[in-house]
């Protein structure tokens, strides 16, 4: 094994990190902030991913399809905040991990009703495909490059607004206190519509760019989420940094368990059932990170509460 | 706690209007009931009745709507109204079809059951089914736990064992002379049923072999591993939407190693989403719809003309299922269980692939072509190039005692 092929797979885990960050944001936040378990957020990421597969066919522009994305996953989350949401604040979890259960086959169902039952077609555009040679004879595809710089940017752009803007300051509040800062005069309902539709365009982005060398298909969402979880529990509910730090950890520990194990269970077993082991293994090692982060820190990497 | 406390007897009085009601209407709707059965028990008495099981919703939804819209097409195209088919959804997922299957036998009473897609479903079901004495035509799950010692003699399969596309890529990959193959399928049983399957027949060596995720979308690790292994040529089995991801992230890494696989990756329904990344890439099927016969070249044109798209393998076997029952229900009832069985066995019927025959096992012996991804006008579609394997049956029929 190749430091070149070390180092590329270093990338290939960043860069599904940066990818699994952009989900985990939103979902950490409408956690952290509103106390609400939304397990329709995965519905976000392919609504966003069908409407920039929808708008780069009909316009064949790929900033269109991004812009629609970001637009249209934001509007859909606005909307189910203020007509179902909203309703679910005060509620159980239980309650509302049903509502938003229910979202999802909603949505689900609703999508196929629109675009059918077929996956849809976004490719890469042409400026961002092909591989480029990166310093040492690295060969890499670009739009992964791409990938990993939006993910940073939009990171380092979610600092900012949390750390440096009026906004973030009363979502730091509201994640402390949400009846203080009621009291102090901010109108709570616009703020969680607003952090809800922030996430919701997040994970639009985030299903939108993923979309285009995946498949744009109904369900698509789901399997995403379960990660997201597993990375906000991991970083700390609630926190952006820890969504981050989480992300890269699950990125990392997925892409190089699913090389390094099964390679490493080839030094005592044949290779066939080395394969099969090590990749059985692999698929668990995400949650073997997370039990061990959860003994280590029960609330989490940045979790101030559990 | 004052709000409810007010609303209780209020809720309780109008309950029992309501109860009142309720009762009224179910009276109603059980006299009119007794009545609709009196009158359909007299035209329902010749009625042939098919369950069919598919998945409708979800991810893996494209494939079961074509095996249906080829079933029902057969079945408009019969003539026939003495042919009630139920069709429900699985969701894909096992319990749900079990519990489809039993309602269908149990309440419904239908006849002959069909429409699973994935072998676990099919796993779950089949047995079953066939135990309490149905029949069952298996439109596309042919898993190997059937084909062999599990064999039935009320189970048919009309689409292929599940080994036979990947042996026929095998077979294909060494004619085309490539010697050192990286091999890639997820890691469930019909992943590892494809890996052996391709290496059964497959003279070369490898030059790696890795299971992936079931359901994984990124394909990143799995490329970069193919460009370290020094492959001359890549066979992978990633059925549905894990097919696109790995296609599309293959065609943009600047590997360029050709690329074998089965026609799971490359039906008509998912060629239009892989785009260009497919084109090119030849993959074994045991339909096509160049396969020049008359019955094919008629179901391409009215199955085009009914769902205005064209259709899938998936949709041929369907085709193919519907047929094949209506042949054998055209020789005898299906309450004459060991007639109607040996009119199915007989396969007397005009298949999509032209000649059809059962193997002791009632798994297909077919030829399985090799296909190559092209473009026509605006759509993806495939064309075949060459026959994989003639007369290709399973290895598993020796260990099935009828």
């Amino acid at each position: 094994m190749s430091t070149l092929l070390i180092i590329e797979q270093l990338l290939n885990g960043v860069q599904f990190g940066v990818m699994l960050f952009l989900m985990a944001a939103g979902l950490t936040l409408i956690f952290g902030v509103m106390g609400l378990i939304n397990l329709a957020h995965g519905s976000l990421y392919m609504i966003g991913a069908f409407a920039a597969a929808a708008v780069a066919g009909a316009t064949g522009s790929f900033g269109l399809a991004l812009a629609a994305a970001l637009a249209v996953a934001a509007i859909a989350g606005a909307l189910i905040e203020m007509t179902v949401i909203r309703r679910l604040y005060g509620k159980a979890h239980l309650d509302q991990v049903l509502a938003t259960f229910a979202l999802i086959l909603i949505f689900s169902e609703g999508t196929r009703w629109l675009f059918g039952s077929f996956p849809l077609f976004l490719d890469i555009p042409d400026a961002l495909s092909g591989p480029v040679t990166l310093p040492g004879g690295i060969q890499y595809p670009l739009y992964r490059l791409f990938l990993i710089a939006v993910g940073l940017l939009v990171g380092l752009g979610l600092w900012a607004l949390i750390e440096r803007t009026r906004v973030g300051i009363q979502i730091r509040a509201g994640e402390n206190d949400r009846e203080m800062i009621a009291a102090l005069g901010v109108d709570i309902r616009r703020l969680y519509t607003l952090i809800f539709a922030i996430g919701a365009a997040l994970a639009g982005l985030a299903g939108a760019l993923v979309g285009a060398i995946q498949s744009v298909q109904v369900g698509m969402g789901e399997p995403v989420l379960i990660l997201a979880f597993v990375v906000i529990v991991i970083g700390g509910i609630g926190s952006i940094k820890g969504a981050f730090i989480g992300a890269l950890l699950v990125g990392l520990t997925d892409t190089l368990g699913g090389i390094f194990l099964p390679e490493l269970f080839k030094l005592f077993m044949e290779p066939g059932a080395a394969t099969q082991t090590g990749s059985a293994l692999a698929s668990m090692a995400i949650y073997i990170l997370m039990s061990l982060v959860l003994v280590w820190r029960p609330t989490g990497l940045f979790g101030a509460r559990a | 706690m004052g709000q409810n406390c007010a609303a209780g007897p209020v809720a309780i009085n109008s309950s029992i209007t309501r109860d009142d009601n309720i009762r009224e209407n179910q009276m109603k709707q059980l006299l009119m009931a007794t009545a609709a059965m009196v009158i359909g028990a007299t035209s329902a008495f010749a009625e042939t009745k098919i369950g069919m099981i598919t998945t409708l919703s979800g991810g893996g939804a494209g494939l079961g709507i074509d095996v249906r819209d080829g079933f029902m097409l057969a079945i408009g195209q019969s003539g026939r109204d003495d042919i009630d088919v139920v069709i429900e959804d699985d969701q894909q997922k096992p319990d749900i079809a079990v519990q489809l299957a039993d309602k269908m036998v149990q309440s419904e009473r239908v006849d002959i059951l069909t429409g699973i897609i994935w072998s676990n479903l099919a796993m779950a079901v089949i047995p079953g089914v066939t135990a309490q004495g149905k029949f069952y035509l298996s439109p596309n799950a042919g898993p190997s736990a059937l084909a062999g010692q599990g064999c039935h003699p009320n189970y048919f399969n009309v689409a292929w064992q599940n080994d036979n596309l990947h042996e026929a890529a095998g077979a294909y990959a060494t004619s085309a002379g490539y010697s050192n193959s990286f091999i890639l399928a997820p890691n469930y049983p019909a992943g590892q049923d494809a890996l052996t399957g391709f290496k059964r027949t497959f003279e070369g060596g490898l030059a790696g072999e890795i299971y992936t995720q079931l359901g994984q979308t990124d394909y990143a690790a799995e490329i970069a591993q193919i460009r370290a292994s020094g492959a001359d040529s890549v066979f992978f089995f990633l059925p549905g939407g894990m097919g696109i991801s790995f296609l599309k992230q293959y065609a943009d890494s600047g590997v360029d190693l050709p690329v074998v696989g089965p026609a799971f990756s490359f039906d008509q329904g998912i060629l239009q989403a892989v785009g260009d990344a497919a084109l090119g890439v030849v993959n074994t099927s045991q339909w096509n719809k160049d396969i020049d016969n008359p019955t094919n070249a008629a179901f391409v044109e009215s199955f085009q003309a009914e769902y205005g798209r064209l259709p899938s393998l998936y949709a041929s076997q369907g085709f193919d299922t519907a047929n094949l029952i209506l042949s054998a229900l055209d020789k005898a009832e299906v309450s004459d269980a060991d007639a109607f069985r040996e009119a199915l066995r007989a396969a007397d019927f005009d298949s999509t692939r032209g000649d059809f025959k059962f193997g002791p096992n009632q798994h297909p012996i077919q030829t399985i072509y090799a296909r190559e991804v092209i473009k026509e006008g605006d759509v993806f579609t495939n064309k075949i190039i060459g026959v994989a394997l003639e007369n290709h049956g399973d290895v598993y029929a020796v260990d099935c005692k009828m």
